[in-house]
């Protein structure tokens, strides 16, 4: 914290240091009020979106009802029992997990070769990546994929997912990597590490932070992504934003049970957030730092 | 290993322009052994990259000269530049999706840049709760777009939202929002500050964290006041973080899709008023199966994209690599 004294070198104006402090302090107070209505501007849609998965119908569509009244479970119960969501969820979960995976096998130990011997213009090709619309690779893949009969199976889900991932990971993991000091791998390889040796047994577990945070926003990119499984996935595969896009169409009314199906969704992904609020922070900006 | 000592030295010592004999020699060794290998690391990732998305933009782009429509699977013939000439001649749909994809963008990121910088000038100094706060601004980022688009179709309902009930209730007439045809774009446009503002925060934040302290202590102490400091102090250290930003998060503004797609439906509503080029170029391939058009509009639209990447890293003067 930088706190340079603020207050003018007068030193025997005790009465003007008294309004300094009592300025800075009505400063410091406003200060924290902003913060407060900030956090709630961004905070309270969501508490409402997960006060109204707990209302009834009635509840929901009434919005004098406000914060305080008689929880109820019946929207996640019909939600659950109905299938669908949880069917979607599993979907989700295999084919998040799946392409990150992936992703990060194929995507770390090229950002290494990148960050470490600082191959910029080849890593240029993921901002190419990155500038893309999605849907320009997703029209020739359905065009392809559909000819050969693949459109509706999890093969096509994670393939498309790792468009974005195998960038994204790419993209975060090559400023990790450029970070980390070269001496060490360096003397390994003194001490008789071939450079592939260097790599699996040095930096890669240096890297373990940095891979962690790129693959969790890998997931979390992969369970959010809709235009993807909107186009390539079919009833058996369908994943969560789709199920909940069809709930919009088809039970619009229905509020509690689409508040409690968004919230059923919502809840993995602020949990990421309130575990690893530091590296995904760290993992979200970085990159822009340096370009 | 006699020479234990001297590699990691030399590492350091030999620079561009050095030339230590032993050092630079060994160094060179030690790059040819990898290059093998940066290769070998490198090569599923390329190919992956290659294959799946450089691949796909050749397709496009050969798909754009042709008049594939239809069946996936029925035949397609090269027809020139027909595609671009009906798309560019096409003042119903193309152009005023143009129109919408520049209006969205330009409203969004400006609101979300200035509003983010300020939130990021807010939360620079710690303060107490600092963890929490910045947990509150990630989620909004990392809860699926789709989601959030659901959670403000409750919020603005027009008969039983919460927003009117708290518009009427201070005395101001009830809106329509996303249920009338003037209302959706700027309504949607909002939306999309309020998930994305904590995206321009966190990055700035990160920018205004590397920045040295000793320039602004200096203006400091010569009376310089807290909007001078900010204007000409802070404001030019920070520019190349705020290109950056600002060019990240217009390539996404430029691509948004889910939530306007989920709040609206195909076509971006009936009246296709909140279609952009992306709503548009998705409504063409999947629900007309007009292939061939549908390439030329996402020709035009990557070739726009790039040129706005190109057009912001320009302004936004130094080059931040």
């Amino acid at each position: 914290m930088s706190a340079p004294v603020t207050t003018a070198p007068s030193a025997p104006a005790s009465a003007a240091r008294a309004t300094a402090v009592r300025r800075r302090r009505t400063r410091s107070l406003l200060r924290g009020t902003a913060i407060t209505v900030v956090a709630l501007v961004f905070a309270l849609p969501l508490v409402w979106m997960v006060a109204a998965a707990f209302k009834t119908n009635v509840q929901v569509t009434d919005p004098s009802v406000g914060l305080w009244f008689r929880p109820t479970l019946d929207n996640f119960r019909a939600v659950i029992e109905a299938g669908q969501i949880v069917r979607s969820m599993g979907n989700s979960l295999l084919v998040g997990v799946i392409s990150t995976l992936l992703s990060a096998v194929i995507a770390v130990p090229a950002a290494w070769a990148v960050g470490r011997f600082g191959m910029h213009r080849t890593g240029s090709i993921v901002l190419v990546a990155r500038i893309v619309p999605a849907i320009s690779l997703l029209v020739p893949w359905y065009y392809l994929f559909a000819q050969m009969g693949l459109v509706g199976s999890y093969t096509v889900l994670v393939l498309s997912h790792m468009f974005v991932s195998v960038p994204l990971i790419l993209w975060i993991m090559i400023g990790f990597f450029a970070g980390l000091p070269v001496e060490l791998e360096e003397a390994a390889r003194t001490d008789g590490l071939s450079a592939f040796g260097a790599f699996w047994r040095i930096s890669l577990p240096l890297a373990a932070p940095g891979t962690a945070t790129a693959s969790l926003l890998a997931f979390v990119f992969s369970w959010n992504n809709f235009m993807f499984a909107l186009v390539f996935a079919d009833e058996s595969t369908q994943t969560v934003p789709v199920t909940l896009f069809n709930f919009i169409s088809y039970a619009s009314t229905d509020w509690g049970g689409l508040m409690a199906a968004t919230t059923l969704i919502t809840v993995p992904v602020v949990l990421a957030a309130v575990i690893g609020q530091k590296y995904l922070v760290a993992g979200l900006t970085s990159g822009a730092s340096k370009g | 290993m006699p020479t234990t000592e001297a590699a990691p030295a030399a590492r350091t010592v030999a620079d561009p322009a050095g030339d230590i004999p032993a050092g630079a020699r060994r160094r060179r060794t030690f790059e040819q052994s990898n290059r093998r290998l940066k290769w070998a690391m490198l090569a599923p990732a390329l190919l992956f990259v290659g294959l799946m998305i450089v691949f796909p933009l050749v397709f496009t782009a050969d798909l754009s000269l042709t008049d594939a429509f239809g069946a996936v699977n029925a035949g397609k013939e090269h027809i020139g530049l027909r595609n671009f000439a009906d798309a560019l001649g096409d003042s119903r749909r193309f152009w005023p999706a143009v129109e919408r994809t520049v209006v969205f963008t330009v409203g969004a990121v400006i609101l979300e840049t200035v509003l983010g910088l300020a939130l990021a000038m807010l939360m620079r100094k710690p303060f107490r709760g600092m963890r929490w706060v910045r947990t509150v601004l990630i989620i909004p980022l990392l809860t699926t777009p789709v989601a959030i688009g659901i959670l403000w179709l409750l919020i603005l309902d027009p008969t039983n939202g919460i927003a009117n009930h708290l518009l009427t209730g201070i005395g101001l007439p009830p809106q329509e929002f996303l249920g009338s045809v003037s209302q959706s774009l700027p309504t949607l446009m909002l939306i999309d500050v309020w998930q994305w503002t904590p995206m321009m925060t966190l990055l700035l934040l990160a920018g205004l964290t590397t920045l040295p302290e000793e320039p602004e202590e200096a203006a400091l102490m010569d009376g310089a006041s807290a909007w001078q400091r900010f204007r000409y102090v802070i404001m030019p250290m920070l520019g190349p973080t705020l290109a950056t930003a600002l060019v990240l998060r217009a390539v996404d503004a430029l691509k948004t899709f889910d939530i306007l797609y989920a709040t609206k439906g195909p076509g971006g509503g009936s009246d296709f008023e909140v279609e952009t080029l992306n709503v548009y170029a998705y409504g063409l391939t999947f629900d007309y199966q007009e292939y061939g058009l549908a390439a030329a509009v996402l020709v035009l639209f990557t070739l726009f994209i790039v040129g706005v990447v190109v057009l912001l890293r320009r302004r936004g003067g130094r080059k931040n690599a």
